[in-house]
């Protein structure tokens, strides 16, 4: 995983509450098996639209999104968050994330910063009354720039330490190898196997 | 000195620490928690297989883990080739992960297969105290049996697969406590949708919610799926009820369900399994199951739902901006007007399935009422049993035949028009009454417009062709 330890680029306003996954990539586009190429499949019905901010040059290359409240509902999909890395977008700003979501961006380096929904609204403006302009957002100093506003954001001292770093949980997770033997020393014998199967 | 009192979810947590979080600037880091139970299904999987493949890791225990083929799946002629190339890639793509890493699988035309959370339980390997994952959202459902069950993302699958562990930081507890008596008619389901209406899609974010009070309690397991299922909707990962006599009897005797002294062993544990006298929930919620009436949505979340006597809302009815935006964003979506009765709502299709309500207690309500009673001519009625099994019980019942003599198509297992991954959609603008449990724009089909209903609810819709509760049957005939 690539660290990250500031992003500036053009911010995109997406003015909306309770964007859910199946808006961020419809179930259909779940269906591939790779990691990677789902730049169409991003809010694949919206950009139908002429009107959706992401038809609109100004904000077609944007790279931070900043969206309504309650970001990220829905579906465990990961593929929300590998649609948003591979259009572009290495932040997405919000004043609360869907639990899944969060833990899902941080997984795969895409930075979900928490901003107080006040400033979220002094961001739109903002970007909405100087279609492209830029937002910094600063993981080493949790800050928020975007024209006139400066503001903080919320992550935790975790996440924010693995997205510094660029770690992979797995390998964090195989140092604790011993500790995950002894546990499994003592599991009672009554907890269910799956093998061998009986039906 | 005494212990300190916890609830469920924080035995469940408490029994599973296999490394406990470090303090670091009165902020904790994760606990690795140890996963007794892994399902996997077709779509969230490959890219985790895929990630093992590459760094050359082991599934380290198939033991714990099981395969089952769902959300792509054909309900209709599945002794044919999966005709989408792209869902059969999928399935196959399962298929040969489950055969190279040692996984056991239950793949379409097995008794067996069927939706990863009506399998789980269906197989006994669902039980009390547990963590059960899957990469899928609505794996809160197995809370029912007093499980930590919670839905992952695809990394997580991977670290699942290759550790049997996960990071994960700990939750608020929420009490969800519902007392009284549901009235005939009314539902588990009418209790989630009037639970998530009451604290919204964002309420229970960071928390497990526990739901306790006499009106849970009377409820068969079955009907305790339902509620745990929709628990995501309200934003928690997970929702939990404390396993009782109800729970055991389902167990017992289930292929995977303990025997002799292990049983024993583990009823023993699982009736520790109890929110303790004097243990403090970060937040409580309260509802009066007396009161309460059929449940169905308006709008495009699952908390935009009314009393099935109620109204379509205005979004003026809505002091908070967003809320307000939300709603109007809905109405013209919805294509419903403001002071419309409920009940005037006439929809297209009744779709009775997906992993809320697929179950045999769901098709035995939905039939009872059906019976002898004709279906609206315009009406397109699909019923897909949660399971191949559930399938089979339902005939052996004469379920089916139920269903057809009423005019529905009785299809074969899977998730089916939940999320539309196979052919089962709507169309562009049509209206259903669904038991599933997401009615976001596009869901059910690009365009389609979703209510969701408990089956019974469905049942009498279908026979109506405008939202109906079963007693306005009695009215009508």
């Amino acid at each position: 995983m690539e660290p990250i330890t500031t992003h500036t680029g053009v911010g995109v306003p997406l003015r909306q509450s309770n964007v859910d996954t199946d808006q961020i990539i419809p179930a259909v586009y779940l269906k591939r098996i790779t990691k990677t190429g789902f730049e169409d499949a991003l809010f694949s019905s919206w950009r139908k639209n002429q009107d959706f901010v992401l038809n609109q040059p100004a904000y077609k290359h944007g790279s931070v999104l900043v969206a309504g409240s309650d970001f990220g509902t829905g579906s465990s999909r990961e593929h929300a968050v590998w649609a948003l890395k591979d259009y572009g977008f290495r932040a997405v700003i919000s004043s609360r994330f869907a639990d899944i979501f969060y833990g899902n961006s941080a997984k795969q380096g895409l930075l979900a910063a928490k901003v107080a929904q006040p400033d979220v609204e002094l961001i739109f403006k903002e970007l909405e009354n100087n279609p492209g302009t830029e937002v910094t957002v600063d993981l080493i100093h949790r800050t928020v720039h975007c024209g006139s506003v400066d503001t903080s954001f919320e992550i935790d001292n975790y996440t924010r330490w693995r997205l510094l770093e660029g770690l992979d949980d797995i390998s964090l997770t195989l140092r604790e190898e011993s500790h995950v033997e002894a546990f499994e020393a003592n599991r009672p014998g009554f907890k269910p196997k799956t093998l061998p199967a009986k039906v | 000195m005494a212990n300190k009192p916890l609830t469920l979810p924080e035995k469940v947590w408490r029994d599973h620490v296999v490394v406990p979080g470090k303090e670091s600037d009165g902020q904790r880091s994760p606990d690795l928690l140890y996963i007794d139970l892994h399902l996997v299904h077709e779509v969230t999987s490959p890219q985790a297989f895929e990630g093992l493949r590459l760094a050359g890791r082991p599934v380290r225990r198939p033991d714990l883990t099981i395969a089952t083929e769902d959300h792509n799946t054909p309900t209709l002629e599945i002794d044919k080739p999966i005709a989408d190339p792209i869902s059969r890639k999928q399935v196959d793509t399962l298929r040969a992960n489950a055969e190279e890493f040692g996984v056991r699988i239950h793949s379409l035309g097995d008794a067996d297969q069927g939706i990863v959370h009506v399998v789980g339980p269906q197989l006994g390997l669902t039980q009390p105290g547990m963590t059960v994952v899957c990469g899928d959202s609505h794996t809160s459902t197995h809370g029912a049996f007093g499980a930590l069950a919670m839905g992952i993302g695809t990394s997580e699958v991977e670290h699942v697969l290759a550790t049997q562990t996960l990071p994960l930081k700990p939750f608020k507890t929420m009490a969800v406590t519902v007392n009284g008596s549901l009235r005939p008619g009314v539902s588990s389901k009418d209790i989630i949708l009037a639970v998530i209406a009451e604290i919204g899609t964002g309420g229970g974010q960071g928390y497990v919610l526990e739901y306790r009070g006499s009106a849970i309690e009377e409820l068969s397991m079955d009907a305790r799926m339902t509620i745990c299922n929709m628990s995501i909707e309200a934003g928690a990962r997970a929702g939990m009820i404390a396993p009782d006599a109800t729970t055991y009897e389902f167990i017992k005797g289930r292929p995977h369900a303990p025997q002799g002294e292990d049983w024993d062993a583990a009823v023993q544990y699982w009736d520790s399994l109890r929110t303790d006298d004097g243990a403090v929930f970060d937040a409580e919620v309260v509802l009066d199951a007396d009161t309460l009436d059929p449940f169905v949505t308006w709008g495009t979340n699952p908390g935009q739902g009314v009393s099935l006597n109620g109204a379509v809302p205005a979004p003026t009815d809505f002091t908070d901006d967003v809320a307000r935006e939300s709603a109007e964003r809905a109405l013209t979506y919805m294509d419903l007007q403001p002071g419309t009765l409920m009940k005037d709502i006439r929809v297209d299709t009744v779709f009775l399935g997906s992993c809320t309500n697929s179950r045999m207690e769901d098709l035995r309500a939905a039939a009872e009422i059906l019976a002898g009673r004709e279906k609206d001519p315009e009406i397109r009625m699909i019923v897909v049993p949660g399971s191949a099994k559930v399938r089979l019980q339902a005939e052996a019942e004469g379920l089916d035949k139920v269903f057809k003599e009423f005019g529905a198509e009785w299809r074969f297992a899977g998730c089916s028009m939940c999320l539309g991954m196979n052919p089962d959609q709507l169309a562009e603008g049509e209206r259903c009454a669904s038991t599933s449990n997401r009615n976001f724009e596009g869901r059910q089909g690009k365009g389609g417009r979703t209510h969701l209903v408990s089956p019974v609810v469905a049942a009498a819709t279908a026979i109506r062709g405008t939202l109906s509760a079963p007693a306005d049957l009695l009215v009508s005939a």
